[in-house]
C-alpha cells in the first residue's frame, strides 16, 4: 500500500478548517450480556475465557432464539445519558441494523435508530492547560457488540492476505452504549488535542460511573473520529459547505486518537491541495506506522435496512426512574478533579501531570487504598508510566492500585528502600504476586538487623581507616564512602538512612 | 408510489440479501415481483400520515431481564453444527478476495 | 373398529388415566399407523426414535402413583419449525437439513414436561413460507381426503397427521393462516391464540410480530386440552403476554354443556361477501351460521372496510421481516455450506449457500423483504403496512362494539389440487385472505369443520375470531357448533374422510 502523502500540520490548518466528530462505543461491564443470559466479556470476572464458551443462543442467532433486555444495561444507558448532559426519552425503541459479517451472528446487530434512549445533549473536556471546551453530543443509544474474528495464515495477522478466519462469540451481545457528537467546529489547531481530552473525559465518566472498566486496551471503549476539512474564505464570506469526511476506525488508545486525527487532517490536506476530493470512506488506523488505509469497500453499507425490532418492546423509561438515576450520578469528573487536586495537595504542575497521564482514577485508588498523595504520585507518574511507555501499555492496566498502595506501605515501614521497591514493582508487573509474596520470595527485605550492618561498617572502615578521622574532623560527608561500601556488601537491601547513623553513632565513640 | 422492478434492481437486491441469482432467477423474480409489488403497493393509500404504525400487535413496553446469569451453551454446544471448525472456533474462508 | 388411534386425545387421556390402556400401546398404535399410511401422506420429515421408550417411562410413573398431567401419556406430532433436542429441525429447508437444537422450544419442553410424548416432526412449507405445504424442500404432504389435494398450510403436515389419525395432537405456527386454513382443507381444528398467549422461544421465526404457536386437533376440546399445556407467560419471549389465562379446556367443556349461543352476537364481515369464494364453501358456512341461529346466536352484519388491504399489508410485513430473520442462514454457525469455488471469499460462501439452500417461494419473499426495507421504500412500502395494521386492529375494535365474535369461512376454497397454483405466487397469496387479518391485529382465530363442500365433497371450516385475549371465548363458541354439527351429522366430519392404505 502507497504512504499517504502528508501536508505539514500547520500548513493544513493555513489553508483549512477541521471539523471533528466523534463515535465512541463504551462496553458496559454488567454480569450478563444485552440480550441474553450468558456472561458478559466485559465483565472483571469474565476476562480471558476460552474461546464460545460466553454464548447464549441469541448470540449465536441460533434458530428460534430471542432477545430479552437486560435491565441494568437499560439503567447504566440511563445513568451515561444523564452525564452526558443529555435528555433521556420518554419512550426508545430498538431497531434491526441489517448486514452480513461472519462476526455478526444473526446477520443484524440490534442497536437504536431514530429512537435512541439519550439524546441532545453536551459535555466540558478539560485540555492539558486547563483551557474547557464544550463538545456537543447528538445521542447516546443502546446495542450490542459482535464476536470477535482472527485472521489467519497470512503473514501480517490482518484481515488482508489471509486464508481463513475463526469466529469467537464470546463478544456478541456485550452491552454496548454509542456516544455521537455532532460535528465540532472551531478546534482548529487544538482538534488532535481534543480529540484527545474528549476521549479521556468520556472514559472518566464512565469510570466514575462505574458502568464500565473503560479499558481501552481490551476494547471496552473505542472510538472512531470523523474527520473532514473545509477550506477557508476570505473574512466577511460565509464558510464553505462541510467537506467529505472520513471515518477512522480501530483507534485504541488515547494517544492514538491524537495521532490518527493529526493524521487524516494532515493526509486530506495534502489531497484536497493537490485538487483531489475525499472519498467518504471507513479509514484503519494502524497503531505501528501510525498511518491510516481505506477500509474494506462494503457494496452494502449504504443500505442497513433499518426496522424496530418486532422482538422487543419500546424501552419508556419511568420519570420516576430517571430522577433517581440523576440524583445518584456522581460528581462530574471536572469538579471531581477540582476537588481532589484540593484534597490531596498538589501543586497545579503535578495534578496536570497526574491528569495529563489520564492516571487520577488510578492515584485515587491508590490514595483510597491507604498510600500518601505524594507518594501514590510519584508511582504513577514515575515509575509505572516508565515501565507502561517502554511496554506499549497503560500504566493502569499494569499493576491494582491497591497494591501499589501496599508497596509503598512496605517502603514506609523500612521494610523496603526506594531503589529495592522499584525492583518489586516490576516483579509485580511480570505477575510474580503482591507486594508482600515478593519480597518473601526474593528475600529482598531490607536488612534491619543492626548488628549485620555494623559487622558490615567494621569491614569497610577497616579498609578505609582514615575515614572516621574526617568526620571527627567535621567531614561528615566523608561517610559517603562507607555508606556506599556497605550498600554493596548488603546488595542494596539496607537503609542507607540507618548505616549512616550507625557511621556517625560509632564516629562519636 | 409504484416503482418499477428492474433485472438490475433484483440483483442488487440479492446482493443486500446475499443470494447469489443466476440470469434465470433474475428474470423469473422481475416479473413475479413486478406483478406482487402492484397488488401490495396499494397499502399507501390508506396510510396517511396521521395513522400510526403498529409494530407489535398487543402493545407493551419494558420488558426486561434481570441481570443474572442465565442458560449458556458450552463450547461443545455452540460448536455441535458448524460447518467448519478450529480451535474452538468457528472458520470461514477468507474475507476478503485474492487482490483488492 | 375402534382403534386406539381414533380416540380423541381427551378420550385416550381418560383410558390412560384409568389403566385401560398404557402410554406404549398408544404410541405403538401410532408408530404403526404412521408406518401404514405416512407413505401415501407423508405428514412426518422425522419419526422420533425413541418415543416408545419416553411412554415406557410415562408408564413407569404412573405405576407408580405420581400424579401426572391430563395428556401424560398422549402421542404429540410437533411442526418442524419448532426447535427440539431430540430430534432435527429444519423448519422444512434443506439449509437446516440434520440441524440439531441444543436447546428445546418452550412449547416443546411444557409439552415434555406435561408427559406427551413426541412422536415425530412434521412437514411445512419451507420457513412457513405457503398455504399448501408444496414448499417443502422434502416433498409435498398429502391431504388425506384426496392424496392429489393440497393439506394446506404452511402447517401441512401436523394438519393432515391428526387427519389421518398418525397423531391425536399437533403443535402448528399460524403466521397469516397455517394453523387455520389446512385445519379448513383436511377437515380438523386449528387455534391461533392470541399474539404472545403462546411463546415463541425456540419457533425458527418467519415473521416475528405475526407468528404464534397453536394446537391442532380434532377436536375442540383437545385443542383447549393441548393450549392449557403450552400457554401462559415465558421470559424467554419479550413479546409473551404476561396475563392469567383461564383453562381453554374448561371453556371447550362449558360450550359443549351450555347453551353459549343464545344471545351470542355473530358478526359476518359485509365487505368479504361472497364473491372469490367456492360455492360449497358459501353454503357450509351459510348452513353453520343457521345452526348458530336456530340455536339462539344473533347474525349481525358488521364492515371492516380496511381488510381489503390486508393481504397487501401482510406481504409487505412478512417479507420484511422474514428477510432480516433468515439472514442468520448463513453457513458460518450451522446448517448448510456451499462453497462455489477455490478462493470464495465468505460472501461468495453465503450467497452461493443461500442460493442453493433456499428454495424459490423463500427466495421471493427474501428479495421482496429486503426491497421493502431498503432505503427509499422503507415509508411506502414497511411503514405504510404496519399503518394497515392500526387501521385493521380498529376496524376490530369497532365491530366488537356489536358482536362477541366474527365469523368467516375459514378460506376462500377447498383443498386444491398439488401444483395448481404453486407457479402464480399472487394466487397462492390470495388463499390467505380471511386469516391474514388476525395475525395483523394480534387477536385469536380457531378454524373448526363445518362440513363438506358439495361440488366435491372435501371439508371446510368455519373460522373464529374473537377480541385480543378473549380465546376462552372462541374455545366456548367453537365447542359450542361442533357439539350441534356433529350431532347433526351423526358424528365427526372425519368420518366421511376415504380409508387410507386400506387401514383406519
Ligand atoms: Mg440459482
Ligand atoms: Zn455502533
Amino acid at each position: 500500500m502507497a504512504a499517504n502523502k502528508l501536508m505539514d500540520f500547520d500548513e493544513a490548518l493555513e489553508r483549512f478548517e477541521p471539523v471533528l466528530g466523534f463515535e465512541v462505543h463504551v462496553e458496559l461491564n454488567t454480569r450478563t450480556k444485552m440480550f441474553s443470559g450468558a456472561p458478559n466479556p466485559a465483565h472483571p470476572d469474565n476476562h480471558d475465557v476460552a474461546p464460545n464458551t460466553l454464548v447464549a443462543p441469541v448470540d449465536m442467532g441460533l434458530p428460534g432464539s430471542l432477545p430479552v433486555v437486560n435491565e441494568q444495561a437499560v439503567r447504566s444507558s440511563i445513568s451515561l445519558g444523564l452525564a452526558l448532559g443529555c435528555s433521556i426519552a420518554p419512550s426508545s425503541r430498538f431497531a434491526r441494523k441489517n448486514y452480513f459479517y461472519p462476526d455478526l451472528g444473526k446477520n443484524y446487530q440490534i442497536s437504536q435508530y431514530d429512537e435512541p434512549i439519550a439524546y441532545e445533549g453536551r459535555i466540558e473536556v478539560e485540555l492539558e492547560d486547563g483551557t474547557i471546551v464544550e463538545i456537543p453530543i447528538e445521542r447516546a443509544h443502546m446495542e450490542e457488540d459482535a464476536g470477535k474474528l482472527t485472521h489467519m495464515g497470512g503473514a501480517t495477522g490482518r484481515i488482508q492476505g489471509a486464508e481463513y478466519s475463526l469466529v469467537d462469540y464470546n463478544r456478541a451481545g456485550v452491552p454496548l452504549v454509542e456516544i455521537v457528537t455532532k460535528p465540532i467546529f472551531g478546534a482548529e489547531h487544538r482538534a488532535p488535542e481534543i480529540a484527545k481530552a474528549y476521549v479521556a473525559t468520556i472514559r472518566d465518566i464512565v469510570r466514575s460511573l462505574g458502568i464500565s472498566e473503560a479499558r481501552m486496551e481490551r476494547g471496552n471503549l473505542r472510538c472512531d473520529a470523523n474527520v473532514s476539512l473545509r477550506p477557508r474564505t476570505p473574512e466577511g464570506e460565509p464558510p464553505a459547505p462541510l467537506g467529505t469526511r472520513t471515518e477512522t476506525k480501530n483507534v485504541n488508545s488515547m494517544r492514538s486518537v491524537e495521532r490518527a486525527v493529526r493524521h487524516e487532517i494532515q493526509r486530506q490536506a495534502a489531497i484536497l491541495a493537490a485538487g483531489g476530493t475525499i472519498t467518504q470512506e471507513t479509514r484503519h488506523w494502524h497503531e505501528d506506522t501510525g498511518t491510516t488505509s481505506p477500509g474494506r469497500p462494503k457494496s452494502d453499507a449504504d443500505d442497513y435496512r433499518y426496522f424496530p425490532e418486532p422482538d422487543l418492546l419500546p424501552v419508556a423509561p419511568p420519570a420516576e426512574l430517571v430522577e433517581q438515576l440523576r440524583a445518584a450520578l456522581p460528581e462530574a469528573p471536572a469538579a471531581h478533579r477540582r476537588r481532589l487536586k484540593e484534597a490531596w495537595g498538589f501543586t497545579d504542575l503535578e495534578f496536570q501531570d497526574v491528569r495529563n497521564g489520564g492516571l487520577l482514577a488510578e492515584v485515587e485508588a491508590t490514595i483510597a487504598a491507604g498510600a500518601a498523595p505524594a507518594s501514590a504520585r510519584k508511582w504513577w507518574t514515575g515509575e509505572i508510566s516508565r515501565i507502561a511507555n517502554t511496554r506499549g501499555a497503560e500504566p493502569g492496566s499494569l499493576v491494582a492500585p491497591a497494591d501499589v498502595a501496599a508497596l509503598q506501605g512496605l517502603v514506609d515501614a523500612g521494610t523496603l528502600t526506594d531503589k529495592l521497591a522499584r525492583q518489586v514493582l516490576e516483579a509485580m508487573i511480570d505477575g510474580e504476586g503482591s507486594p508482600q509474596e515478593i519480597v518473601d520470595a526474593r528475600g529482598l527485605a531490607v536488612v534491619s538487623d543492626d548488628g549485620a550492618l555494623i559487622a558490615a561498617i567494621d569491614e569497610a572502615l577497616a579498609a578505609q581507616p582514615d575515614v572516621l578521622e574526617k568526620i571527627r574532623d567535621g567531614k561528615v560527608q566523608a561517610a559517603g564512602a562507607i555508606i556506599g561500601a556497605v550498600m554493596k556488601a548488603m546488595k542494596g537491601q539496607a537503609d542507607a538512612a540507618r548505616v549512616r547513623e550507625l557511621i556517625l553513632e560509632r564516629a562519636a565513640q | 408510489m409504484v416503482s418499477e422492478i428492474t433485472p438490475d434492481l433484483v440483483r442488487h437486491l440479492g446482493v443486500l440479501a446475499r443470494i447469489q441469482l443466476d440470469d434465470e432467477e433474475v428474470d423469473r423474480l422481475t416479473g413475479q415481483l413486478d406483478v406482487i409489488v402492484d397488488n401490495i403497493a396499494k397499502v399507501s393509500e390508506v396510510a396517511t400520515p396521521e395513522v400510526v404504525a403498529t409494530s407489535h400487535p398487543i402493545p407493551m413496553r419494558n420488558v426486561f431481564r434481570a441481570d443474572e446469569v442465565g442458560y449458556t451453551l458450552t463450547a461443545d454446544e455452540a460448536l455441535k453444527n458448524a460447518p467448519d471448525a478450529a480451535e474452538d472456533r468457528f472458520r470461514v474462508t477468507a474475507i476478503l478476495g485474492e487482490e483488492q | 373398529m375402534t382403534d386406539i388411534t381414533t380416540l380423541s386425545a381427551a378420550a385416550l387421556a381418560d383410558k390412560l388415566a384409568a389403566g385401560e390402556v398404557s402410554s406404549v400401546e398408544a404410541t405403538q398404535a401410532h408408530l404403526d399407523r404412521i408406518a401404514a399410511v405416512d407413505g401415501d401422506v407423508h405428514a412426518y420429515l422425522h419419526v422420533s426414535d425413541h418415543a416408545l421408550e419416553v411412554a415406557a417411562d410415562i408408564d413407569r410413573r404412573r405405576a407408580s402413583g405420581e400424579v401426572l398431567g391430563r395428556l401424560a401419556g398422549v402421542p404429540l406430532a410437533i411442526k418442524d419449525v419448532l426447535v427440539t433436542t431430540d430430534m432435527p429441525s429444519t423448519s422444512g429447508s434443506k439449509i437446516l437439513e440434520g440441524y440439531m437444537s441444543p436447546y428445546d422450544a418452550t412449547v416443546v419442553a411444557r409439552a415434555r414436561a406435561a408427559g406427551l410424548v413426541p412422536l415425530g416432526k412434521t412437514n411445512m412449507d419451507e420457513f412457513a413460507m405457503g398455504s399448501s405445504t408444496e414448499h417443502s424442500a422434502y416433498g409435498p404432504t398429502r391431504n388425506p381426503w384426496d392424496l392429489d389435494r393440497i393439506p394446506g398450510g404452511s402447517g401441512g403436515g401436523s394438519a393432515a397427521a391428526v387427519a389421518a389419525y398418525e397423531a391425536p395432537l399437533a403443535l402448528g405456527s399460524d403466521t397469516g393462516g397455517s394453523i387455520r386454513q389446512p385445519a379448513h382443507v383436511t377437515g380438523t381444528v386449528g387455534v391461533k391464540p392470541t399474539y404472545g398467549a403462546v411463546s415463541r422461544y425456540g419457533a425458527i421465526a418467519l415473521a416475528s410480530s405475526l407468528d404464534q404457536v397453536g394446537p391442532v386437533t380434532r377436536t375442540v376440546l383437545d385443542a383447549g386440552l393441548l393450549h392449557d399445556v403450552i400457554g401462559g407467560h415465558d421470559a424467554n419471549d419479550s413479546t409473551s403476554l404476561p396475563d392469567r389465562w383461564p383453562s381453554f379446556a374448561d371453556a371447550a367443556r362449558e360450550g359443549a354443556r351450555q347453551d353459549v349461543l343464545k344471545g351470542l352476537r355473530v358478526g359476518v364481515i359485509r365487505e368479504l361477501g361472497d364473491d372469490g369464494f367456492q360455492t360449497g364453501v358459501t353454503a357450509a358456512f351459510r348452513a353453520s351460521l343457521a345452526a348458530m341461529e336456530a340455536a339462539g346466536a344473533e347474525i349481525v352484519e358488521i364492515s371492516a372496510p380496511h381488510f381489503e388491504y390486508g393481504v397487501a399489508a401482510y406481504y409487505l410485513v412478512l417479507p420484511a421481516e422474514a428477510s432480516s430473520n433468515l439472514a442468520k442462514f448463513d453457513s458460518v454457525r450451522f446448517g448448510m455450506r456451499v462453497t462455489p469455488h477455490a478462493g470464495a471469499t465468505v460472501e461468495d460462501v453465503m450467497a452461493a449457500t443461500r442460493d442453493a439452500g433456499f428454495g424459490d417461494e423463500v427466495k421471493r419473499r427474501i428479495i421482496l423483504g429486503t426491497y421493502a426495507l431498503s432505503a427509499g421504500y422503507y415509508d411506502a412500502y414497511y411503514g405504510s403496512a404496519q399503518k394497515v395494521r392500526t387501521l385493521i386492529q380498529a376496524d376490530f375494535d369497532a365491530a366488537f362494539e356489536k358482536v362477541d365474535v366474527i365469523a368467516t369461512p375459514t378460506a376462500p376454497t377447498t383443498a386444491f389440487r398439488l401444483g395448481e397454483k404453486v407457479d402464480d405466487p399472487m394466487q397462492m397469496y390470495l388463499n390467505d385472505v380471511t386469516t391474514i387479518p388476525a395475525n395483523l391485529a394480534g387477536v385469536p382465530g380457531i378454524s373448526i369443520p363445518a362440513g363438506v363442500a358439495e361440488e366435491d365433497g372435501l371439508p371446510v371450516g368455519i373460522q373464529f375470531l374473537a377480541p385480543a385475549r378473549e380465546d376462552a371465548r372462541l374455545y366456548r363458541v367453537g365447542a359450542a357448533l361442533e357439539a350441534r354439527l356433529v350431532d347433526s351429522w351423526g358424528g365427526p366430519l372425519l368420518d366421511r374422510a376415504p380409508v387410507l392404505g386400506g387401514v383406519r
